[in-house]
């Protein structure tokens, strides 16, 4: 049956030539080959968040009266509701750190090199925006700790000189949050950002098509010397069959955390009410919210929140363009990218640590 | 030279006319010397300028005579109707001068009451002064003086928060009330009870202090025959019941003051069910012994009320298992909490000492909180649904892990 | 060492993979896409249960009486005035939080447990409540009495 399908999309779209690159891809074979799976699982995980997103706007209401509401609708009398939320709280939080895992092993891999620049360049737009949607989605719940954490969040890229006004009331649809900031976020999180993030998807995925897969240096050196070593897997059905266990895995890994740890629904905000003690935003925001913390009110003549603003703007910025530091061969500047990798990630992981048990 | 000469005397006509100018517009001479002496004569413009008087226009001359005008000693003079110090003796006269005055004290607040000093001499204080006792207190030891702020400011000696320090101050202090037949355990034991916590710990003013029971002008302590009408004031349930119940009399006939019997009158802690009953903490075996009708009615009250708070206790555990798991138990919440009003009537009720009265609340609320354990274990058993769910499809998923990687192998012949 | 064992014959191994592949495929997705069916029934009760509920239906209530109706999982008094109007508050006490009740002597809110009294309007008039009660709306839908929270702006 399946061959007389073929044959049918063939005489039409000529459906075995639009397929060949697929069934000869190839994927290098060597003891890293492993870490090529965390960009299909973070994708994965994205087409979760689009199933179980889809079914929750069934029934989730985006309004300040009715938001809280209808999530506890959504746990406590859609049948199965409490699976459906439960798991798209989970692999949000799961595509997040599949997505930071995923950018340091390219980082770590050099997979960035040349010419896969602007693969590296859609793929930290892709982490901003996955960012983006969770920071966006934490507040649909409308409970106190979303409320707060919205709060302070807004806040923050308020204090920017010149443009952080216009900013914040644009996010926030006002001056405060309320009700319009709801609506606001549900309309990016539901549209804006899913157009968005489709798009550049569509194209980080073009690029790895084109380009194949990225060969670690060392690896590469070894290969060149000894051209025999080289080991390749079909990535149809070889390489797929095996990611397929990673993926099912996965899905098992989710299901037993929304059975055995099911996403709470807090209390219902009350934006009069005073704020609760130990208010912080969710661990992928942490480190940025513990370092603000920890600056010190005035540096120099400037003030110390919006120097730390300022200082991660750059950085995310410089983080953006990083391929293009790298002026080729084995030289200084891999050595300096490779160690601003390094301290990325130790700066980021210690301070959501410290983040998390400074009180 | 003349125009140097005519220079110099404008010069010093200016300063001495901006001198009487200035002095002219400072009401109290009184306060630039005072403020520099040691006490007990100090009194700084700072202190002064506190003082709901001297906010209100008056000055030191308005109590201590004189003329606040002159800046030498003729301000004190004797032809200046300078008093001096005044004597404690003179104290309350001389305050309900004014005070008592209805028609003058409308010109400065209408409201305030003007019976203070009538209400004084009804006091313990104010008859004790009058018989020539000069330790008591007078206006000043509680109102302060020079600094004198109204009751309602924070910082008044006299605002409710405050009051019982105040008290204390002399009735706490055994060498001073020495030769009074009075203890000064007051203070402490009231800094033990309920109501200084909700008052100075929980900021809830309408908690009681020492003036509410016991007034603040008129002080005296509340008969035997009629404490129980002060804590009734607040505590109209249970001094109701209290009136129809088999105690009444019975106390009146022993003399016996009310309430205070099994309460305190200062150290009023926060009642406990081992309060009833004939445990080692009970009240009731204070009066009754094994045997008599009493001792029967406290077993079967503390034994019902035990019943319900277990179950109640009982409750609010599996609930609390059933919403961490995720539960919806909303309505289970409110069977329970009305569980909990339920025992909360009947620990009033107690003091109709009627089992058959308490027993009737205590039905109702086992009940609810029967209901409200109920869902609790029905949400449990959703939650053992849900892992053997979780269970089944981890099976199935295993199952496909397992069938790919044989098939991995089946196709690559097992290079895997 | 022996002899190797020998290997399955090949549709031995074939009945085997297509057994747990397919079952388990079969049984994996099922288990998907039994929860997504059940949830895409909307379920019987269509009120959310939060901002709203029933309190009662007209002639429930006689003029100057109130009864006790649950909201969520607080308690709230629905008061008909001795005028005939509605009203509907909090039933919980801004003191310690014990159920008020309506006391048709006086025409107020009556707290048993310290004396608290509230006017129908929620002010608290008297004794220790340091907090006026919640006002809820109440609207007549036919022959119900809708009780819903304040709207906020």
């Amino acid at each position: 049956m399946l061959t007389s399908l073929r044959r049918w999309l063939d005489e039409r779209f000529g459906w075995a030539d639009l397929t060949a690159p697929l069934r000869e891809k190839t994927v290098p074979l060597h003891n890293l080959t492993y870490w090529y799976f965390l960009g299909g699982i973070t994708l994965f995980l994205f087409a979760i968040q689009v199933c179980t997103g889809i079914l929750l706007l069934l029934y989730y209401r985006p309004s300040a009266n009715e938001a809280f509401e209808s999530v506890q609708y959504i746990m406590t009398r859609v049948q199965f509701g409490w699976l459906v939320r439960s798991i798209h709280s989970w692999a949000a939080n799961l595509m997040i750190f599949t997505a930071f895992c995923h950018m340091f092993s390219v980082l770590f891999l050099r997979s960035y090199r040349q010419p896969r620049e602007l693969t590296w360049v859609t793929g930290v737009v892709l982490l901003f925006l996955a960012m983006g949607f969770g920071f966006s989605g934490y507040l649909l719940p409308w409970n106190t700790l979303a409320f707060f954490a919205t709060k302070v969040g807004t806040e923050i890229p308020g204090q920017i000189p010149l443009i952080g006004r216009p900013v914040m009331i644009f996010l926030r649809g006002g001056e405060e949050v309320t009700g319009a900031t709801l609506t606001r976020f549900f309309g990016f999180h539901v549209a804006v950002l899913p157009g968005i993030t489709t798009l550049l998807i569509l194209a980080h995925l073009a690029l790895i098509q084109r380009l194949g897969m990225s060969v670690p240096p060392k690896v590469e050196a070894q290969w060149r010397a000894n051209p025999a070593q080289a080991r390749e897997m079909r990535f149809f059905p070889n390489f797929l069959l095996r990611e397929l266990m990673a993926w099912y895995i996965a899905l098992g890994a989710l299901g037993a955390l929304a059975a055995l740890a099911p996403w709470g629904l807090g209390t219902k905000a009350e934006p009069f009410a005073p704020a609760p003690a130990g208010i912080r935003p969710e661990w992928y925001f942490l480190f940025m919210f513990q370092t603000l913390k920890l600056i010190p009110a005035k540096i120099g003549p400037l003030d110390g929140e919006i120097v730390g603003i300022l200082i991660f703007g750059l950085a995310g910025f410089l983080w953006l363009l990083l391929p293009f530091f790298e002026r080729g061969g084995r030289g200084r500047s891999q050595r300096w990218i490779f160690g601003a990798g390094v301290f990325a990630l130790a700066y980021m992981a210690s301070m959501t640590v410290y983040g998390y048990l400074a009180k | 030279m003349d125009t140097w000469r005519s220079k110099i005397r404008l010069c010093i006509l200016l300063a001495v006319v901006s001198t009487a100018v200035v002095r002219a517009q400072t009401v109290n001479t009184c306060v630039d010397c005072h403020s520099a002496l040691d006490a007990p004569f100090q009194v700084t413009q700072d202190q002064f300028s506190q003082d709901i008087h001297a906010q209100k226009g008056l000055t030191c001359a308005s109590c201590h005579g004189g003329d606040p005008s002159k800046a030498d000693d003729s301000a004190m003079s004797k032809a200046a109707g300078f008093r001096g110090h005044i004597a404690r003796k003179d104290i309350p006269t001389l305050c309900g001068r004014c005070h008592s005055d209805a028609v003058y004290m409308r010109q400065y607040n209408p409201s305030l009451r003007t019976d203070q000093y009538s209400q004084y001499l009804t006091s313990v204080h104010g008859k004790l002064l009058t018989k020539g006792d000069y330790k008591v207190a007078v206006c000043t030891d509680c109102h302060s003086v020079h600094d004198i702020r109204p009751p309602r400011d924070s910082r008044s000696r006299v605002h409710p928060l405050n009051i019982a320090e105040t008290c204390g101050h002399c009735h706490a202090d055994a060498a001073y009330m020495k030769g009074y037949a009075i203890p000064t355990s007051q203070l402490a034991s009231y800094n033990s009870s309920v109501h200084h916590e909700a008052l100075v710990v929980r900021g809830d003013l309408s908690a009681p202090t020492c003036s509410t029971c016991h007034g603040n002008h008129g002080a005296a302590p509340p008969g035997v025959g009629t404490v129980q009408n002060v804590c009734s004031t607040c505590h109209v349930f249970q001094a109701q019941l209290f009136e129809s119940s088999p105690h009444k009399a019975p106390f009146e006939a022993a003399s016996l003051p009310g309430c205070v019997t099994c309460h305190s009158n200062h150290a009023i802690h926060h009642p406990s069910d081992a309060m009833l009953g004939t445990g080692p903490e009970s009240i009731c075996t204070n009066c009754h012994t094994e045997g008599d009708g009493g001792y029967k009615g406290a077993l079967e009250i503390q034994h019902d009320l035990a019943g319900l708070a277990n179950s109640l206790q009982g409750a609010v555990q599996i609930l609390d298992r059933a919403e961490s798991a995720g539960m919806e138990v909303s309505q289970a919440r409110t069977e329970q909490e009305q569980a909990r009003d339920s025992l909360t009537k009947a620990r009033v009720t107690i003091h109709s000492f009627d089992p058959a009265k308490v027993s009737q609340d205590i039905q109702a609320g086992l009940k609810l909180a029967a209901q409200a354990n109920q869902a609790g274990v029905a949400a449990l058993k959703e939650r053992g649904y849900r892992r053997k769910g979780l269970g089944l499809s981890l099976i199935a998923i295993l199952a496909v892990v397992i069938g790919l990687r044989l098939y991995i192998r089946k196709i690559e012949g097992s290079a895997v | 060492m022996g002899t190797e064992a020998p290997l399955k014959p090949d549709s031995q191994r074939r009945r085997l993979v297509e057994f747990f592949l397919g079952g388990g495929l079969l049984a994996s997705l099922a288990s998907f896409v039994y929860p997504v069916l059940r949830y895409l029934v909307p379920p019987a009760v269509a009120e959310l249960g939060g901002d709203e509920v029933v309190a009662g239906r007209v002639g429930d209530l006689k003029p100057n009486s109130a009864k006790i109706f649950r909201f969520g999982s607080r308690p709230g008094i629905l008061v008909m005035t001795a005028e005939g109007d509605y009203r509907a508050l909090s039933a919980t006490c801004t003191h310690l939080s014990c159920t008020v009740q309506y006391r048709n002597d006086l025409h107020e809110i009556w707290c048993a447990c310290h004396n608290g009294l509230y006017d129908l309007g929620g002010r608290n008039v008297s004794g220790p409540p340091p907090r006026p009660l919640d006002l809820f709306e109440v609207h007549l839908r036919g022959d119900d009495i809708v009780i819903s929270r304040k709207r906020e702006a």
